[in-house]
């Protein structure tokens, strides 16, 4: 599958799943899926400035009927902890974040490597249902993925590392 | 005036409409001084109110009344242009500028030095940015309501708080309750 096509499966699959609003805090990596967002007439986009302004962006719109959900970098875990503790998870909320997974194989910067390896184990602490998409294939479970989310209404992390993604900057 | 009697002032105009309140001291007096189904209380979560509101506001059609403070907007400073760029008509976000972080002990913050919310909120993109002393609070947000347009309504008024109880509410039940009156 190429780049364009897994954008494409990601976003149709949002849809599917009736997400229709959707914040983002860009990264490299999810800049085709932001793209692809932003041309879907069944989806609002609202570019938040912080991750955790936009999971309490999130969490108004689905308190107001609306299915959304947050695409940020892993960097971002380190950001809004106290978010997902006190609102999503406290409230009981649900919140697909579509996550960027720096500093895995592949990786060019080396400064991201320092919060990847904080990122499971943080996520793992929050007790977030965390996949991890490594081979283009794991794509395939995204779908099921957004169902669980919106069963349980847990945050669920879905991270996508430069492997996934076909390398970083090398496409 | 303080925080807690611009609420009771004011409390017969939230009653009917979603409000999402600011954490801390602010939502405990709301909720004693009023509490309504279509009240959101924030129980943590520091500076969320007014993105909170306007997901809300984004989502569905009925006006939205974000009640936060200056201390909390300044600790989530992004949401302005967000706001700015953003915000539908059905938006209100009224900010209780008391100078100071009530909930921890009354601290002074910057807007009650040099720095200017309103200034701010307009320099953001705000298209209609009001700023009040407190005792034109109740009129101000009359206009708002009627007015049809997103407005930031910065209240001016003195550092201090009531002395309320905490809310012995379950976040589930606030969150619950708050989505049927949503719907309603």
């Amino acid at each position: 599958m190429s780049k364009m096509n897994i954008d494409k499966k990601i976003v149709d699959d949002l849809v599917a799943n009736d997400i229709s609003f959707v914040t983002t805090v860009p990264c490299k990596q999810l800049a085709g899926v932001i793209e692809e967002v932003e041309t879907r007439d069944e989806v609002f986009h609202i570019p938040a400035n912080k991750e955790d302004e936009g999971m309490g962006l999130c969490a108004g719109a689905w308190m107001g009927g609306k299915r959304p959900a947050i695409i940020m970098q892993n960097t971002a875990i380190g950001v809004t902890i106290n978010t997902l503790a006190t609102l999503i998870q406290y409230y009981r909320m649900p919140l697909p974040m579509l996550i960027s997974y720096r500093g895995e194989l592949r990786e060019p910067v080396a400064c991201q490597v320092e919060m990847a390896l904080h990122t499971k184990a943080l996520l793992a602490q929050l007790n977030i249902p965390t996949y991890h998409f490594h081979k283009q294939s794991d794509v395939e479970e995204f779908d099921m993925i957004l169902k669980h989310t919106f069963m349980c209404n847990k945050p669920v992390a879905i991270l996508t590392d430069a492997n996934f993604w076909g390398g970083y900057g090398e496409q | 005036m303080i925080r807690s009697e611009i609420l009771s002032e004011i409390a017969p105009l939230l009653r009917d409409q979603l409000v999402v309140c600011n954490i801390g001291i602010p939502s405990q007096e709301l909720h004693a001084i009023d509490d309504q189904p279509s009240n959101f209380y924030m129980l943590g979560t520091m500076g969320l109110a007014s993105s909170i509101g306007l997901g809300l506001a984004l989502a569905q059609p009925k006006p939205v009344v974000v009640i936060d403070g200056d201390g909390s907007v300044l600790t989530n400073l992004g949401t302005l242009p967000t706001i700015g760029n953003n915000a539908p008509p059905n938006y209100i976000l009224m900010i209780i500028d008391n100078g100071s972080y009530g909930s921890t002990g009354d601290q002074p913050t910057y807007t009650g030095k040099k720095t200017c919310l309103a200034g701010m909120a307009r320099a953001a993109g705000c298209d209609r940015v009001v700023e009040v002393q407190d005792v034109d609070t109740g009129a101000a947000l009359k206009q708002a309501l009627e007015a049809g347009k997103a407005t930031v309504l910065v209240v001016k008024c003195d550092s201090g708080n009531a002395k309320m109880p905490v809310i012995p509410l379950d976040p589930v039940v606030i969150r619950d309750r708050f989505m049927k009156a949503v719907q309603a």
